[in-house]
C-alpha cells in the first residue's frame, strides 16, 4: 500500500512509494506482453475519468490500464458535460460521486484542481494533469522508461528541453527525478523558465549543445503554443535553430544519448522526425510503459476498494 | 452579538482612555448623553443610565477604514450598505470609505448622492469614493468637482488600475481644484499578465501564474513621480511589496503629503500560506513573501505606511468555492481586523498600542480631512471598547458581512473589540 490516499503530485512524494510503483509497473508490463492482456485485480471497482481538458493519449492510456485491470470505467469529458450548461465544478464532482464510484482520474486546466476536488469527495483521486502544475503519472512512466533503459535512476543526468514554465511534465519530472537521486538540467528560452527555478535543486543552461554533452538522456517537451497566449517564441525556425533536437545537432556529439518525448510531438520543431524514429529514441516504450505505470498506480491506490472475496 | 439603537444614556466606567489625536493615555470614565460625549474624567454616576464596566479595557476612537467594498449598487447579494455597516461595527469601525467599483460604478454626482442618501440612517458614517474615470475605463476623467460637492471624499478606479500615465497625470492635476487624494490601485496590467499569486518559488511549486512585485512597484513609482511633478495628493492603497515600500519611503523625504495604507492580510500571511490553494487568499495585489511581509511591518513602524485599511471585499460562496483561476480576487476583513493587526504589530512586533490605534483612527481620518479630535464635549460618540489582551479564535459566528470569504476562520487572534458606539447605535460583541 502507498502512504498517500491520492496521487495529486510528486512534490514531497515518498521515495519508497515511487520505487514501489515502478516495481509494480514492471510486473504489469509483463502482463501486457501476454496473449490475454487482462488481470482481475480491480474487478468490481468503478473509476471515472473526468477530463475537463482535451487529451488523447493520457485518456486512452488510463482507460486501457483500467480495462486491463478489469475495473469498470465511465468517461466524462468537458465537451459532453454539463459544465457547458453552467454547472459548477463542485456540483459535477458531487453528482458523480453520489452515483457510487471508487476513484476519479482527473485532468483539469487549473493548477490545484485535484486538490480542490479532495474537499468535496471521498474517492481516490489521481491527477492526470492539472494545468501548469503537475502530471505525476507522466513522470512515473518517464522514470520507469529510464529505469528500463539504464537499470537505475540514481546518478542519472537528465536534460529537460523546452517550455519549462508552462509544463506540468517538467515540474513532475523535476520532483520525481530529484527524489530518486537523478541530476536535472533544464534548457530552453530564458523567458520560458520559471523564476527561482534553481531553488528546486536543478541547473539551467540556455545552450542545448552543452546539455547534450552532459546528459545521459533528454526529455524533449512539446512547444505548446496554445499555452502561451502570445508569441513568447519569435518563430519556429528560430526555436529549432537554438533548441531543436535535430539529427545534425546530435551528429556533432560523440556520445549516443537517450531521447524521450511525452508527446504529442511537433516533428520539425522541437524534435526532428529522424531523431524521433531513431534507435536512440524510446518514445514508444514510454507509451507502453504509460499503460503499465497507470495500471500500477490504479492497482496500488484502489486495491483497498475491492470487496473481499469478489 | 447584537446591534441596538441607544435609548439610554451610557456611562463607561473604570477603563483606560486612549486619545490618539492628542496622543494621551489615562484612566477616566466617559458619560455619553443623547449619543454625544458629555463628560470625560471622574464624576458621580449620573441618574438613570446604563453602565458598561470597562475595567481592564481600553476606550478609544471608533476605527476609520479608507478602503472597503460594500457592493451597492449592483451586487447586493454580496454586501449592502446595511450589512457592511454591521460588519464594520463588529470590527470596531465607525467610519468607512466605500470604493466606487459597483455596478454601475460611482462615477457621477448622482451616484455619489445615492450613496450619501442611502447611508443617511446607517449606524456608521459611510463616505463614497468617486471613480477617477467615467465607467472606470481609464480614459476620460469624471466630474470630480461636482462629485466632491455631493460628498465624494477621494477618487479611485480601485480594482481597475489606471494604465495610461497621461490619464493619471490629468486626474492628479485636476484633483487639485478640490484638494482630495487620488488613490490608484498600483498594478501594471501588462506585467501582472494574468498572474494569480505572487511570482516566486511558491508560484513555481504550485504551477500558478505569477504576478511579480514589480507590477506593483513600477506603477507606484510612476504614480509617486507624477504626483510630485504636478504637486498633487496621492494615496497608495494596499501596499504589498518591499520594493513599493522603499519607493514610498524615499518619496516621503521630499513630498510630505504622500500617504499609504496596508491591509491586515498583507501583514498576516505570506505566499507559503497559498500552498493549500485556499481561494480566500487570492487577493489583488497578491500576498507576497515573508521578506515583503517583514518589510511592511517595518514600514508601519517607521511611519512610511500611514494607516491600516482592510480592503474588505465580499464575494459569494460560488465566487470562492471554485478552482483557483476562476475564483474572484478579495477577502472580507472588517470583523477580523483588530485581532489580526494587534497580534502582528503589538504582540509580535513590539509596537505600542497607542501607535497601533492611531493607524486605525486619527491617521486615516487626517488623510481624508475628517475630524479626529473626538474626545471633546458634545462630539457625537464614535467610540470603541477593546480588550487588547484577549485571546480568541476567529470563527464563522464573528462574521456579520453578508459574505463569508475570510481566510481567518480558525485562526488565533489577540485583542478583541467588545463594544462599538456610533451614530446612537451600540454593537455588543457578547
Amino acid at each position: 500500500m502507498l502512504k498517500n490516499k491520492h496521487l495529486l503530485g510528486l512534490e514531497g512524494y515518498p521515495r519508497e512509494d515511487i520505487q514501489t510503483i515502478i516495481e509494480t509497473a514492471f510486473n504489469f508490463r509483463e502482463v501486457l506482453d501476454r496473449p490475454i492482456k487482462k488481470v482481475p485485480s480491480l474487478q468490481g471497482v468503478t473509476i471515472v475519468n473526468l477530463f475537463f481538458e482535451n487529451s488523447t493519449r493520457t485518456k486512452i492510456s488510463f482507460e486501457l490500464a483500467q480495462k486491463r485491470l478489469s475495473a469498470d470505467t465511465v468517461n466524462f469529458s468537458a465537451s459532453s458535460s454539463s459544465l457547458k450548461k453552467g454547472e459548477s465544478f463542485k456540483d459535477t464532482a458531487q453528482n458523480i460521486e453520489a452515483m457510487k464510484i471508487d476513484a476519479v482520474v482527473m485532468r483539469h486546466p487549473t493548477p490545484g484542481a485535484p486538490k480542490h476536488l479532495t474537499n468535496f469527495i471521498d474517492s481516490v483521486i489521481i491527477n492526470a494533469g492539472d494545468g501548469t502544475h503537475e502530471h505525476p503519472t507522466q513522470a512515473i512512466l518517464d522514470m520507469m522508461s529510464l529505469h528500463e533503459k539504464f537499470g537505475k535512476l540514481k546518478g542519472l543526468k537528465i536534460g529537460i528541453i523546452g517550455d519549462i514554465k508552462h509544463s506540468r511534465v517538467a515540474l513532475s519530472n523535476i520532483y520525481g527525478l530529484k527524489i530518486m537521486g537523478a541530476e536535472v538540467t533544464l534548457c530552453g528560452p530564458p523567458n520560458l523558465i520559471p523564476k527561482n527555478i534553481e531553488e528546486l535543486g536543478v541547473d539551467y543552461s540556455n545552450d542545448v549543445d552543452q546539455v547534450i554533452d552532459w546528459a545521459d538522456a533528454l526529455n524533449v517537451l512539446r512547444i505548446q503554443r496554445e499555452r502561451m497566449g502570445r508569441g513568447l517564441v519569435p518563430s519556429t525556425r528560430e526555436y529549432r535553430s537554438f533548441f531543436g533536437i535535430t539529427s545534425e545537432r546530435l551528429k556533432n556529439h560523440p556520445k549516443e544519448i537517450v531521447i524521450m518525448h511525452p508527446g504529442p510531438m511537433n516533428r520539425g520543431v522541437e524534435i526532428d522526425g529522424e531523431v524521433a524514429d531513431s534507435d536512440q529514441a524510446i518514445i514508444l516504450d514510454q507509451v507502453l510503459n504509460g499503460v503499465a505505470s497507470r495500471m500500477a498506480i490504479l492497482y496500488l491506490l484502489c486495491q483497498g476498494k475491492k470487496v473481499e472475496g469478489e | 452579538m447584537s446591534l441596538e439603537k441607544i435609548t439610554k444614556n451610557i456611562m463607561l466606567k473604570g477603563g483606560t482612555l486612549i486619545d490618539p489625536h492628542n496622543e494621551k493615555k489615562y484612566d477616566a470614565d466617559v458619560f455619553i448623553k443623547d449619543g454625544k460625549i458629555h463628560e470625560i474624567g471622574k464624576f458621580e454616576k449620573p441618574d438613570s443610565c446604563e453602565i458598561i464596566d470597562c475595567k481592564g479595557k481600553v476606550i478609544t476612537h471608533g476605527f476609520c477604514d479608507l478602503h472597503v467594498h460594500f457592493r451597492e449598487p449592483g451586487r447586493e447579494d454580496k454586501e449592502t450598505l446595511e450589512t457592511g455597516s454591521l460588519a464594520a461595527m463588529a470590527g470596531g469601525f465607525t467610519r468607512v470609505c466605500v470604493m466606487p467599483n459597483t455596478n454601475p460604478p460611482l462615477d457621477t454626482p448622482e451616484s455619489i448622492h445615492f450613496i450619501r442618501k442611502k447611508a443617511e440612517d446607517a449606524p456608521i458614517h459611510i463616505h463614497p469614493i468617486g471613480a477617477v474615470s467615467k465607467g472606470q475605463d481609464g480614459k476620460d476623467i469624471t466630474e470630480m468637482g461636482l462629485m466632491h460637492k455631493e460628498g465624494a471624499v477621494a477618487f479611485s478606479d480601485d480594482g481597475l488600475p489606471i494604465q495610461d500615465g497621461g490619464i493619471m497625470r490629468i486626474a492628479l492635476e485636476y484633483s487639485k481644484i478640490i484638494g482630495v487624494p487620488v488613490i490608484n490601485h498600483a498594478e501594471d496590467e501588462c506585467l501582472r499578465d494574468g498572474g494569480l499569486m505572487h511570482e516566486g518559488t511558491v508560484s513555481t511549486h504550485l504551477g500558478l501564474t505569477g504576478n511579480p512585485d514589480l507590477a506593483e512597484s513600477t506603477m507606484v513609482h510612476r504614480d509617486l513621480e507624477l504626483a510630485n511633478y504636478v504637486d498633487a495628493r496621492i494615496h497608495v492603497p494596499h501596499v504589498s511589496s518591499a520594493k513599493a515600500v522603499d519607493l514610498i519611503r524615499d518619496m516621503k523625504k521630499y513630498k510630505d503629503d504622500v500617504t499609504a495604507e496596508v491591509t491586515p492580510h498583507h501583514l498576516f500571511f505570506n505566499d507559503e500560506d497559498l500552498s493549500s490553494y485556499d481561494t480566500n487568499l487570492k487577493v489583488g495585489p497578491p500576498i507576497r513573501t515573508e521578506n515583503d511581509r517583514i518589510s511592511l511591518i517595518n514600514a508601519v513602524k517607521d511611519g512610511t505606511i500611514d494607516c491600516i485599511a482592510t480592503d474588505h471585499a465580499p464575494h459569494t460562496i460560488e465566487n470562492k468555492e471554485t478552482t483557483f483561476d476562476l475564483a474572484t480576487f478579495g477577502m472580507i476583513g472588517l470583523e477580523s481586523c483588530f485581532g489580526v493587526v494587534n497580534k502582528i504589530l503589538c504582540n509580535e512586533s513590539e509596537m505600542d498600542l497607542i501607535e497601533l490605534i492611531s493607524l486605525l483612527t486619527s491617521r486615516p481620518r487626517n488623510i481624508m480631512g475628517f475630524e479626529s479630535d473626538l474626545f471633546v464635549k458634545e462630539t457625537p460618540a464614535e467610540i470603541v471598547i477593546i480588550d487588547p489582551k484577549q485571546d480568541w479564535v476567529f470563527s464563522r459566528e464573528h462574521i456579520k458581512s453578508r459574505s463569508i470569504n475570510s481566510p481567518y476562520i480558525g485562526k488565533k487572534m489577540i485583542g478583541k473589540v467588545l463594544y462599538t458606539i456610533s451614530r446612537s447605535h451600540i454593537f455588543k460583541a457578547s
